[in-house]
């Protein structure tokens, strides 16, 4: 029988003792007296609490005690004294046991429910998947169920469609809406050789793609997989009710003896008062809130962070978080995009992009794909050369339209001359810590490229909301001191560490560590060590695998400002569970002394059937609480004042 | 008198719930027998795990069929937060659950709740 068919029994059969309770002032007694109050509680006894009666007389057998152990007896001290006192012409009290049995089966019929919903939310990702695929077998496309889908299969998606797995698009190009994976809620445009997530929703074009991942392999598998495992982990701080909860009922048991003892044998009330007392002090004291406080609180608490795109993985990461004192970032890859690109460009930026297109074409420079990408970017078409030769460490030159063009670094300054105000701006590009192209036709330079690996653009503002919450900021780096003060200041970060040796920057953090918590902020193989040694690792989610199996928190975003509402949400969650954990308490230790008659004298007493509704609220309060994480508010955007 | 005589007896209920929950008692342990490269263990959740003690091979694929017989909302889930496992389990159908037995080491396992725990021993 469910909880919900024994609430309603019990529900049922104790509404008349409850009408004839409060009609009882009036003069209205419920008809046939004691023997009615004895039938109806009989039955719900026998139909709604029985669950309770074997529960605890099989964890009995094993030594163990639950929370069913105290409702158990409970309500049949409450019931089998009430029969007695029938025959003895006493004072009964059945309506005690049938309302805490209702009460208890109450709290659990919504605690079920809220339980549920908490941990319901994951699940739902999964069911994001897609059904089927159009993939290309034999040269035709057929529609097959996903789970048929294989590495290497080319598959065809339609606007409307869900990406069925991981993969590399191979023809066309579409806009796709990324947000149930990365969170990311602007659609974004991929084209031939861009990535493309499973139970993404394409949106305008139809595109081919050739899976690379499936089944368990894919992103959204392995998101779920890792915040199925944060959802269930421990929080350190679950350890003191571990211990608690394991010696509690036994507890319980022995101070509603002693209450019984004091009230009955010292101080010499009546055996039906003595035994209301005892039994306040068993129903009240059920310690599901505490067991409940954690879980409930970490599986609200991630389930919110995965659909932001900020993964925890496990309750330990919370408990750190609420301390940290500083925040260091890796600085390529992290702070700036990680790949040089173009700055500035000074000059005619058509002429100068187009000799400069032209030459590096042939050329092998590190930094010709940023000046490609950004000709492409401002459609300035390659100038035609001819006579490509190089110039020993300086640079290359070739003909275009009967003049010798040159492209090089600064040691062609030997050679041509550049006036005044090219070169100011070339001081002052070079004092960003920019590398400086020069750009000449015939013999003179007239144009520079200023080209730089530049900080995202949320960097500055991602900075700014962590320092205007009293963090300190660090970067460390293994570039030169000029570059990282130029990308520090730019950004706005305290301190710079420059130079630092890959090997070292575990090291480093250690030494931050003297200051109070660390927590770092990486993507790079190199940063795998500084993650795991710092309190709170923080992977980005473009990373590498071993820097995201290193975090104990995965940006999917790769967005800095991200850092800020990761560690918010952490707070948040943890502080829940401390609040719970607070009330649960709070519960045991104020209801306890009430039900056990320490208050009588100033006239506060819990009968038995309050005891069983505060406990039934104790239990819903901290799940409620849990689940309204859900509806706390997370920022990440405090304005700088 | 009276008084006096249950004075005795409640103080001897005291002495008999500090020897029965907290005194040293025996737990079930059972070592899953391995066939065909494959492991099982049955276990029957009634007012606590039998077995309560689990161990397991490494490497040899494993899983264990819970069946709950107990009508306590306690119980209704399980937890192996090192797995991240967290099974609903039906009353009295056979739930299959599969363990990693990659790693050696001991993992707790729990109900919902975290009130009654079981180990499990993979080596």
């Amino acid at each position: 029988m469910t909880i919900t068919k024994r609430f309603w029994i019990s529900l049922i059969f104790s509404l008349p003792m409850l009408v004839g309770m409060i009609m009882m002032p009036f003069g209205w007694m419920l008809p046939g007296g004691n023997w009615t109050q004895l039938i109806l509680t009989t039955v719900v006894m026998a139909v709604s609490a029985r669950p309770f009666m074997q529960s605890a007389w099989s964890s009995f057998q094993k030594h163990h005690s639950n929370m069913d152990t105290l409702v158990a007896i409970g309500t049949a001290t409450a019931y089998i004294y009430s029969i007695y006192a029938m025959f003895t012409s006493q004072a009964v009290f059945f309506e005690s046991a049938a309302f805490v049995v209702t009460f208890v089966l109450l709290g659990q019929v919504f605690e079920e429910r809220m339980r549920n919903n908490a941990s319901n939310a994951i699940e739902k990702l999964v069911d994001l998947q897609a059904k089927e695929a159009e993939v290309m077998r034999d040269g035709e496309l057929v529609k097959i169920p996903l789970s048929e889908v294989v590495t290497g299969d080319i598959i065809r998606v339609k606007p409307g469609q869900k990406v069925a797995v991981d993969g590399v698009i191979t023809e066309g190009n579409s806009t796709i809406d990324e947000s149930m994976v990365t969170g990311e809620s602007m659609p974004v445009d991929k084209t031939v050789g861009d990535k493309v997530i499973g139970s993404t929703m394409n949106s305008t074009g139809t595109f081919m793609f050739k899976a690379e991942k499936v089944g368990s392999d894919t992103m959204l598998s392995q998101i779920v997989d890792l915040v199925k495992k944060a959802q269930n982990s421990h929080a350190p701080i679950q350890n003191l009710t571990d211990k608690v909860s394991e010696i509690f009922v036994p507890v319980v048991l022995i101070l509603s003896i002693l209450t019984f003892l004091v009230w009955y044998v010292i101080i010499g009330a009546t055996l039906a008062n003595a035994l209301i007392f005892a039994v306040s002090v068993v129903v009240i004291a059920c310690p599901c809130a505490l067991g409940l406080a954690t879980p409930t609180a970490l599986m609200v608490g991630t389930g919110r962070g995965a659909k932001m795109g900020i993964l925890i993985k496990n309750g330990e990461v919370l408990e750190e978080v609420s301390d940290v004192k500083t925040v260091v970032f890796d600085k390529t890859g992290t702070i700036t995009k990680g790949k040089p690109e173009v700055t500035d460009v000074i000059g005619d930026d058509k002429q100068v992009l187009s000799i400069a297109a032209g030459l590096e074409e042939s050329s092998e420079h590190p930094l010709a794909t940023a000046i490609f990408d950004k000709a492409k970017l401002l459609q300035i078409s390659k100038a035609a050369i001819n006579g490509f030769q190089a110039i020993e460490g300086k640079g290359v030159k070739a003909t275009i339209n009967n003049q010798t063009a040159f492209v090089g670094n600064d040691k062609l300054l030997d050679d041509v001359k550049i006036d005044s105000e090219l070169k100011n701006e070339m001081i002052r590009l070079q004092n960003e810590a920019k590398t400086v192209v020069f750009v000449g036709l015939g013999d003179k330079i007239v144009g520079l490229i200023a080209i730089q690996d530049a900080p995202k653009e949320t960097s500055k503002e991602a900075i700014a909301t962590l320092k205007a919450r009293g963090l300190r900021t660090v970067m460390l780096t293994g570039d030169n001191q000029r570059v990282a003060q130029a990308i520090a200041d730019e950004v706005g970060i305290d301190d710079v560490i420059a130079d630092v040796l890959p090997s070292d920057k575990a090291d480093h953090v250690q030494a931050l560590q003297a200051n109070g918590k660390v927590a770092f902020v990486g993507d790079g193989i190199n940063d795998a060590p500084a993650l795991t040694i710092a309190d709170v690792g923080i992977a980005m989610g473009s990373g590498t695998d071993i820097a995201i199996e290193s975090g104990g928190i995965v940006l999917v975003k790769n967005d800095l400002r991200d850092v800020a509402k990761a560690l918010e949400l952490s707070k948040k969650t943890f502080n829940r569970i401390k609040l719970n954990l607070f009330w649960a308490f709070i519960y045991n230790v104020l209801g306890i002394p009430v039900a056990a008659g320490l208050f009588f004298a100033i006239g506060l007493t819990l009968s038995p059937e309050l005891a069983g509704l505060a406990m039934a609220f104790s239990s819903l309060s901290v799940v409620t609480s849990s689940v309204l994480l859900n509806k706390a508010k997370i920022t990440g955007d405090v304005k700088v004042a | 008198m009276t008084r006096i005589l249950v004075l005795i007896v409640g103080l001897a209920i005291i002495g008999f719930i500090i020897w029965w929950f907290f005194g040293n008692h025996e737990v079930a342990e059972t070592t899953a027998t391995v066939s065909d490269n494959n492991q099982s263990v049955d276990v029957e959740v009634k007012g606590g795990y039998s077995p309560e003690v689990i161990t397991l091979k490494k490497g040899v694929p494993a899983v264990l069929n819970f069946t709950r017989k107990d009508a306590s909302s306690c119980l209704d889930r399980v937890v192996f937060s090192d797995f991240g496992i967290n099974e609903e389990l039906p009353q009295n159908e056979q739930e299959t659950i599969k363990i990693d037995t990659s790693k050696a080491g001991e993992f707790q396992w729990a109900c919902g709740m975290d009130m009654f725990h079981g180990k499990l021993i993979i080596k």
